[in-house]
C-alpha cells in the first residue's frame, strides 16, 4: 500500500513536482497541461539557467547602453561579423527579445508558481496541522517506544514550548511548525516581482542627461542645457525642474608623497553653487557624493582641462574666443582638442595638445609628465580648408575631419607646430591671424539623473533579502505523535534539509518515555 | 582638506613575508592532510594515526591562518585602508577568511574531511595572488574612496568563502555517487550527508550574496548614477546569482537533488572564479579595481 503523505508535502500543489501526465486532445486541456508545465518547478529551474546563459554574450560583447563606443569601435573593426551580432541582438542583449523572452516567461511562471501558494498557505495558517499519514514507519525519522496505555501529556508540552501548532485528535497528536519558511518564500518571490516592476517603470519614468561645464560656466536644466539627454519614454521633458548650476572651481589632489603613488589623484571637488526656486545655495560635488536636489541628482563623472585661446584675424578682429574643452588621453592628463575657426577670412581648424605640464619623450615628442599645472604648454596642428559644418559634416566638436584640408602647420607641412605657454601670443602662418593662449581654466562633466522608482527598487530588494533570509532559516516541521494498544509512534517530516529532525523525534519519545516509566 | 596618506612601503614589504609564511605552512598543512586521507581511505575512517595527521593538518592551518591575519592587517595598515582594493589584497583576504570560516565551522559541523581541498585551494590563491597580482600599496583612487568598500567588498569576500566550501562538499558528493569506487573515497561521509552540508553552506553564501548584490547596486547608484547598468561584473554577479538561485530550486525538484545540484554547485563556483579572475583582467568594464 502506498503511503498516504499529506497532501502538500512537496511544494503545496502537487503537479509541480508529480509527473505530468501526457495530455488528451482538447484544447482546454492542452493549454492546462501547458499552463502546468511552465509553472513547474522543473521550468523555473531550467528558466533560471537559461537566463544566466543568456547573459553571458552581454559581457562579451560592448553593449550600446554600457558602452557605446565600444559598439562603435567594433562595427569599424569587423563590419561584417557586428551586422550579423546586430541582427541577434548582441550588442542590446537585455533589452533584446530573446533575453526579454526568457525573463517574461520566467515571472510568469513564477506568478503562477505563487498565487495558488498563498492562498494554500492561507489555509495552511489558519487550519489544524494535517492527520498522520497511515503508516508512521515510512517517514523520514521514526521511533516506536513500547508502552502500553502511555500518557501522551509531556509531548504535547514538548511542542507547546517549543511554539509548535497542536491538535490533539483522539489518539494522535499533530504538531507542525515553520509556517514562517512558506511566509518568507512567498514574500521573497513576490518582492522579486515588485523589483521588476519597480525596474521597468523607473526605466520608462526616468531620464538621465551630461552636461559638461567649463568653469565659470552656468548650466540650466531644460532640454537645450544637456549636451546629451536620454529621457525614459514616460518621461516628459517638460517636467525638467527649472534649477541652474553655476561650477565655480574644480580642484583636484594629487599624491606627491608616495612614490608608489606618484601623481595619482586622490581627491576632485567641483564647487558649485545653485539655484532653485529663487534660493541659491554652495555645495560640493565629489566622486561618490553626489548633489542631491529634488527630482535630480547630479554627479561628477569626469574632468580636465579647457585652455582659453582668442583667434585674431589679420586686421585684429577676433574670429574665435573661448575655453575649449580637451579630452584627456592618458594619466598625466595629455589632452585632446580641436579648435574650429569657421568664421575667419579663410575656414581653418586647429587640433591641438595641451600638456600641464610638459616634458619630452626619447623620441622627441612631447607628453605630459604631471597631471596638475606646472609647466602648460599648447601645441597646435593648423588645417586650412572648408570645415564643413554647413552640410553637418564636421558636427563632433572633439574631432576635426582633416580629408580635404591642407596642413600648414605642424606633422609633415614643413612648418613647427605652434607652440605657447600661457599668456604667449603667435602668428598663424598662411596669413590666418594670430592666435593667443590666455589661460587654463577645468571642466567637470556632469551627469544628471533622476528616477523616481529608485526608492520602490530598494524596498522590494530589501523585502526580497528579508523574505530569503526568513524562508532559509526557518525549518518547516510536522510531528505526529500516535498511540497504539502496546506502544506508541513518533514520527517526523521535515520541508527541506533539516538535521534537527532526528534529534526531536528522539527527545519526544525520551519525554514520553520518562513520564510513562 | 588633505587626503594624502601616508603610504608604508617596508610594512608592505613585512606582509608580504608574513603571507608567504603562511602560504609555506598551508602548503605543509596540504601535504600532512593528503596523507592522513589516503591513510583513511586505505585502513578506514576510525584509523588512530590517520585521525591524528588530520589533526595536526588542521592545527597547521590554524597557526597558518594566524600569521595569514597579521599578514592581512599589516597590509591593511600599510596601506592605512581596507586590503582589499586591488586583486593582490582581495586575494589575500579572500583565502584568509575562507580559511577562517572553515576552521570556525569545524566546530559546529563535521566537516574535517575537506581540509585537504580548503588547504589546497587557499595554496593556489595565495600562490597566484603572490606571483600574479602582486601590487605595491597605493592609495584608493576617488571612485573607492567610501564606506561601501568596505560592505560591499567584504559581504562579497564571506560569501565566496562559504561558496567555496560548499563546492568542495559538493565535489565529493559527485565523486561518491559516480560510477568509478575510487578507493579514496571511503574517507568522506555518505552521499545524503555531503548533500546536507553543501546545501547548508550554499544558502548561506547566497544570502551573503545576494546582500552584496544590493549593496553593489546601492554604491553603483551612488558612485556611477544609476542602481545597475549592466557593467560586465554586474552581468557576472547576477549570472551566479540566478545559477545559485536554480541551485535552490533543484534541491526542492524531484530528480535533480543530488548529484545534478551538486553539478550547479560546482558550475556556480566556478563562474565566481571566472568573475575574479577573467571579467577582472580582461573583460572591459567600469570594476577595473585589479591594479595591474
Amino acid at each position: 500500500m502506498a503511503t498516504r503523505r499529506p497532501s502538500d508535502k512537496y511544494v503545496v500543489r502537487k503537479e509541480y513536482n508529480e509527473p505530468i501526465e501526457a495530455p488528451d486532445l482538447t484544447i482546454k486541456s492542452w493549454l492546462r497541461w501547458l499552463w502546468r508545465q511552465l509553472t513547474s518547478m522543473k521550468t523555473a529551474l531550467w528558466l533560471l539557467l537559461l537566463l544566466a546563459a543568456a547573459a553571458v554574450p552581454g559581457s562579451i560583447y560592448p553593449q550600446r547602453s554600457a558602452d557605446p563606443n565600444g559598439v562603435t569601435l567594433y562595427f569599424r573593426n569587423n563590419p561584417e561579423l557586428a551586422k550579423w551580432l546586430d541582427r541577434f541582438q548582441l550588442f542590446d542583449v537585455y533589452s533584446s527579445s530573446w533575453f526579454s523572452a526568457i525573463y517574461l516567461l520566467l515571472f510568469i511562471s513564477l506568478i503562477g508558481c505563487v498565487l495558488p501558494r498563498i492562498g494554500v498557505h492561507y489555509k495552511a495558517l489558519v487550519s489544524d496541522p494535517p492527520a498522520a499519514p497511515t503508516n508512521l514507519s515510512r517517514l523520514p525519522e521514526y521511533k516506536k517506544v513500547e508502552i502500553a496505555k502511555a500518557d501522551l501529556s509531556p509531548a504535547i508540552e514538548f511542542f507547546k514550548e517549543r511554539k509548535y501548532k497542536v491538535a490533539v485528535v483522539g489518539n494522535e497528536i499533530r504538531a507542525e511548525k515553520g509556517f514562517l519558511r512558506e511566509s518568507g518564500n512567498l514574500l521573497f518571490h513576490v518582492s522579486l516581482v515588485g523589483v521588476l516592476i519597480a525596474v521597468g517603470l523607473g526605466g520608462a519614468l526616468n531620464y538621465s542627461g551630461q552636461r559638461v561645464l567649463v568653469e565659470g560656466e552656468t548650466f540650466v536644466n531644460n532640454e537645450a542645457g544637456y549636451d546629451t539627454l536620454s529621457p525614459g519614454f514616460l518621461f516628459d521633458t517638460k517636467n525638467l525642474i527649472p534649477f541652474s548650476l553655476r561650477l565655480n572651481q574644480f580642484s583636484t589632489t594629487y599624491d606627491l608623497r608616495n612614490p608608489s603613488n606618484y601623481a595619482k589623484p586622490l581627491d576632485f571637488r567641483a564647487k558649485v553653487s545653485y539655484t532653485l526656486l529663487g534660493k541659491t545655495e554652495q555645495a560640493l560635488i565629489r566622486v561618490n557624493e553626489p548633489l542631491q536636489i529634488p527630482n535630480a541628482k547630479i554627479y561628477l563623472t569626469g574632468n580636465g582641462y579647457a585652455p582659453d585661446i582668442v583667434v585674431r584675424d589679420v586686421n585684429g578682429n577676433i574670429t574665435f574666443s573661448g575655453p575649449v574643452v580637451f579630452l584627456p588621453q592618458d594619466t598625466n592628463m595629455t589632452s585632446l582638442g580641436v579648435i574650429k575657426v569657421p568664421d575667419a577670412p579663410k575656414q581653418f581648424g586647429m587640433m591641438a595638445f595641451f600638456y600641464p605640464t610638459v616634458g619630452k619623450l626619447k623620441t622627441g615628442a612631447f607628453t605630459s609628465v604631471y597631471p596638475a599645472l606646472v609647466n602648460p604648454v599648447l601645441s597646435m596642428n593648423v588645417f586650412v580648408g572648408q570645415l564643413g559644418l554647413e552640410d553637418g559634416m564636421n558636427t563632433n566638436v572633439f574631432e576635426l575631419n582633416t580629408h580635404g584640408m591642407k596642413q600648414v602647420a605642424g606633422g609633415k607641412s614643413g612648418t613647427k607646430a605652434i607652440m605657447l605657454e600661457v599668456g604667449q601670443k603667435k602668428e598663424l602662418p598662411d596669413g590666418l591671424g594670430s592666435v593667443e593662449f590666455r589661460g587654463v581654466k577645468r571642466f567637470a562633466s556632469l551627469d544628471i539623473t533622476f528616477n523616481p522608482m529608485e526608492l520602490w527598487v530598494l524596498i522590494f530588494a530589501i523585502l526580497t533579502l528579508t523574505g530569503l533570509i526568513i524562508m532559509l532559516i526557518t525549518p518547516r516541521r510536522r510531528l505526529w505523535v500516535k498511540k497504539t494498544a502496546s506502544s506508541v509512534e513518533v514520527a517526523a517530516l521535515a520541508k527541506s534539509k533539516d538535521q534537527a529532525l532526528g534529534k526531536i523525534v528522539s527527545e519526544v519519545a525520551k519525554a514520553i518515555k520518562k513520564k510513562n516509566k | 582638506m588633505n587626503s594624502t596618506v601616508i603610504l608604508n612601503p617596508e610594512l608592505a614589504t613585512v606582509s608580504r613575508l608574513l603571507v608567504l609564511g603562511a602560504l609555506t605552512i598551508y602548503s605543509v598543512a596540504f601535504l600532512v592532510l593528503t596523507w592522513s586521507l589516503t591513510k583513511k581511505a586505505a585502513e578506514g575512517k576510525k584509523n588512530a594515526s590517520a585521525n591524528r595527521l588530520e589533526n595536526i593538518g588542521l592545527y597547521l592551518m590554524g597557526s597558518g591562518v594566524l600569521i595569514h591575519f597579521i599578514g592581512v592587517l599589516t597590509r591593511g595598515i600599510a596601506a592605512q585602508r581596507v586590503p582589499w582594493a586591488n586583486m593582490y589584497e582581495f586575494s589575500i583576504t579572500g583565502s584568509f577568511i575562507v580559511t577562517f570560516i572553515y576552521l570556525a565551522a569545524t566546530f559546529f559541523k563535521d566537516i574535517k574531511f575537506i581540509a585537504t581541498f580548503v588547504s589546497g585551494f587557499v595554496v593556489l590563491i595565495i600562490g597566484s595572488a603572490n606571483t600574479l597580482f602582486y601590487v605595491q600599496v597605493e592609495s584608493l583612487m576617488p571612485a573607492l574612496q567610501d564606506y561601501w568598500l568596505v560592505i560591499h567588498v567584504s559581504v562579497a569576500i564571506l560569501g565566496t568563502a562559504f561558496f567555496m566550501i560548499a563546492a568542495a562538499l559538493a565535489a565529493i558528493l559527485i565523486l561518491k555517487s559516480g560510477k568509478k569506487k575510487f578507493k579514496l573515497l571511503k574517507a568522506f561521509p555518505t552521499v545524503e550527508k555531503l548533500e546536507k552540508l553543501s546545501y547548508q553552506f550554499n544558502i548561506i553564501g547566497f544570502i551573503l550574496w545576494t546582500f552584496t548584490l544590493i549593496a553593489g547596486a546601492i554604491w553603483a547608484d551612488k558612485a556611477w548614477h544609476r542602481f545597475w547598468g549592466w557593467d560586465t561584473k554586474e552581468v557576472w554577479t547576477f549570472i551566479i546569482w540566478t545559477i545559485y538561485a536554480a541551485y535552490l530550486h533543484a534541491t526542492t525538484t524531484r530528480g535533480w537533488e543530488g548529484k545534478k545540484a551538486a553539478w550547479l554547485t560546482l558550475i556556480g563556483f566556478t563562474a565566481i572564479l571566472f568573475n575574479f579572475t577573467i571579467v577582472n583582467l580582461y573583460f572591459k568594464g567600469l570594476h577595473v579595481y585589479s591594479g595591474l
